[in-house]
């Protein structure tokens, strides 16, 4: 598995959820897990994709995802999992 | 069972998104004393034909851990061997000045951000390929844009050479502010500094290695104000706690970056750098700490308070620390620095004090550009002194500004930023800046056998 932390955050809408899964799903990126809230109109979403299968790298995903985000009016970033294992784990 | 929770994921993202957090520099160390050669031209060809193949491959191999890993890479660097050593044989200043140009065009046709080594060590006294590099300073840093340099003028083992000293003065007073920015006279200066202008490829290093820079400010200052009326202790803890996360960070970079390149990874600096931004200032922790301005009393408890905890917390994070690690207060380069000092509050005497408890000396600040020579070699030595004193690395970068009055301010930018012009007090003369010699070393080398 090659895990990758995708993140969403902005003011809620219809289809945010629909939208970003549909770029992994085309991609063949496959969600192993999923938090999602909102909060006050803000959506909220943390999902942990692993791309091992994924037809395109960490930096096509990310500047696809980018571009479904922007026309969701949300941030998207995409982190690698190691980010979050050094930073986290002694 | 979850691999994070998400509020471990949510302070990730809160630090990388938010707060600044990223890498400010990797730079690449390698050995150039396999180019000396004779002439010039031999010497530069030899010179490009070794950097060449490093270089076609490091742009490419920081721009694809960055996207990999997500994470800002602000700076890519390079530090060669010190180029005075490449002058011994050939002795002419002129020539120096060719192969900093060099330096300097190689740097920037392959993405390279700066380049670190045009440098000498004459602590105890000036070799041939020294006299030629510190005869050249000026016209070198005045004729290149990415290229930096020291002068280390002064070690625990050997003691003060105020010869040396006096002449970085001079050379930092016939410097363009742009180029001053590029120059530091340093005491002690480590072989795997990754920050400028003390980066350069030391003795007893392999030929060549990846060194990290971290940054972070932001993370730490959140934090600091999070815990507005917490004791001395749980205030160390937390700082600490954030430290490790950030100096955590430059390891995975550092390791990645040389995995991609093939070449060993050194060290991790761990200070904490600032940039001009607002929300990336040391400055700003401090004052969070709860002081009314930087510079005010009570700094040097602060700065001493927090430089503690980011070692404490950095040594857990990376088992190589190398460079400086410890915090920098460089003035033009942190926007409350600069805005203590042109407020005043925060003076050069303050600085010095500072000097005392980090690792940076006097750095990034503002002189008027006409102040005699002695009065500059004066400040610099007082902070060779500091550094030989308490056995450790500490540097003077000055930045001359013509016709600069206290409170003046300067415009370099990037991640110079704003030079404020500081009030060097109302000496013209003094003499003792003049005196020839070295000033001989303290008990620590006594101590060391």
């Amino acid at each position: 598995m090659e895990l990758v932390v995708v993140s969403v955050l902005g003011a809620d809408r219809v289809g945010i959820v629909a939208s970003i899964a549909g770029v992994l799903a085309k991609h063949n990126a496959n969600i192993v897990d999923i938090a999602q809230t909102v909060v006050r109109d803000i959506f909220s979403m943390v999902m942990l994709v692993d791309i091992s299968k994924a037809d395109v790298d960490i930096a096509g995903l990310r500047a696809e995802l980018e571009e479904a985000g922007r026309k969701l009016g949300v941030m998207v970033a995409v982190h690698h999992i190691d980010v979050f294992r050094y930073m986290q784990r002694v | 069972m979850r691999l994070f929770s998400p509020e471990e994921i949510g302070e990730v993202l809160e630090m990388i998104l938010f707060r600044e957090l990223d890498i400010r520099a990797v730079t690449l160390s390698v050995n150039t004393l396999p180019a000396i050669r004779g002439d010039l031209s031999s010497a530069l060809s030899a010179l490009r034909s070794l950097l060449r193949p490093y270089l076609e491959r490091f742009r490419p191999a920081v721009d694809k851990i960055a996207a990999k890993l997500g994470v800002r890479i602000v700076t890519a660097r390079l530090a060669v061997s010190p180029v005075s050593i490449m002058l011994e044989p050939l002795g002419r200043p002129e020539d120096a000045v060719e192969i900093a140009k060099a330096l300097d065009e190689l740097a920037e046709s392959h993405g390279v951000d700066m380049v670190g080594g045009f440098s000498a060590f004459v602590h105890a006294g000036i070799s041939r390929g020294d006299e030629a590099l510190m005869e050249a300073l000026p016209d070198a840093l005045n004729s290149t844009k990415r290229l930096s340099g020291f002068v280390n003028a002064a070690s625990t083992s050997t003691g003060i050479n105020m010869e040396a000293v006096f002449r970085a003065a001079e050379a930092v007073l016939s410097m363009r502010p742009e180029a001053a920015a590029r120059f530091a006279v340093t005491a002690n200066v480590p072989e795997d500094v990754p920050f400028m202008p003390a980066a350069h490829h030391g003795l007893g290093l392999p030929d060549a290695v990846i060194n990290v820079a971290v940054s972070g400010p932001g993370v730490i200052e959140a934090v600091v104000r999070s815990l507005k009326d917490a004791d001395l202790r749980t205030l160390h803890d937390a700082i600490k706690r954030a430290a490790f996360k950030v100096t955590r960070l430059g390891e995975l970079v550092g390791r990645e970056v040389a995995k991609e390149l093939g070449v060993p990874f050194g060290a991790v600096d761990l200070s904490v750098a600032p940039t001009p931004k607002v929300g990336d200032s040391v400055a700003g922790i401090l004052e969070a700490m709860g002081l009314p301005r930087a510079g005010s009393p009570g700094s040097v408890l602060a700065l001493y308070l927090f430089v503690d905890a980011v070692k404490k917390g950095g040594a857990m994070a990376t088992s190589t620390i190398g460079g400086l690690s410890g915090a920098f207060i460089p003035v033009s380069e942190d926007a409350l620095m600069a805005k203590a000092a042109e407020e005043g509050a925060l003076t050069l005497d303050a600085l010095k004090a500072m000097s005392a408890v980090c690792n940076t000396g006097i750095d990034m600040a503002g002189i008027p550009g006409d102040v005699p020579p002695d009065v500059v070699a004066a400040l610099m030595a007082d902070v060779m002194a500091l550094a030989t004193a308490l056995d450790k690395p500490l540097g003077v970068r000055l930045v001359p500004i013509p016709g600069g009055r206290p409170g003046d301010v300067y415009e370099l930018g990037g991640l110079y930023g704003k030079v404020v012009v500081m009030d060097v007090g109302k000496f013209k003369e003094i003499p003792l800046a003049k005196r020839k010699g070295v000033v001989p070393p303290s008990v620590w080398r006594l101590r060391a056998g």
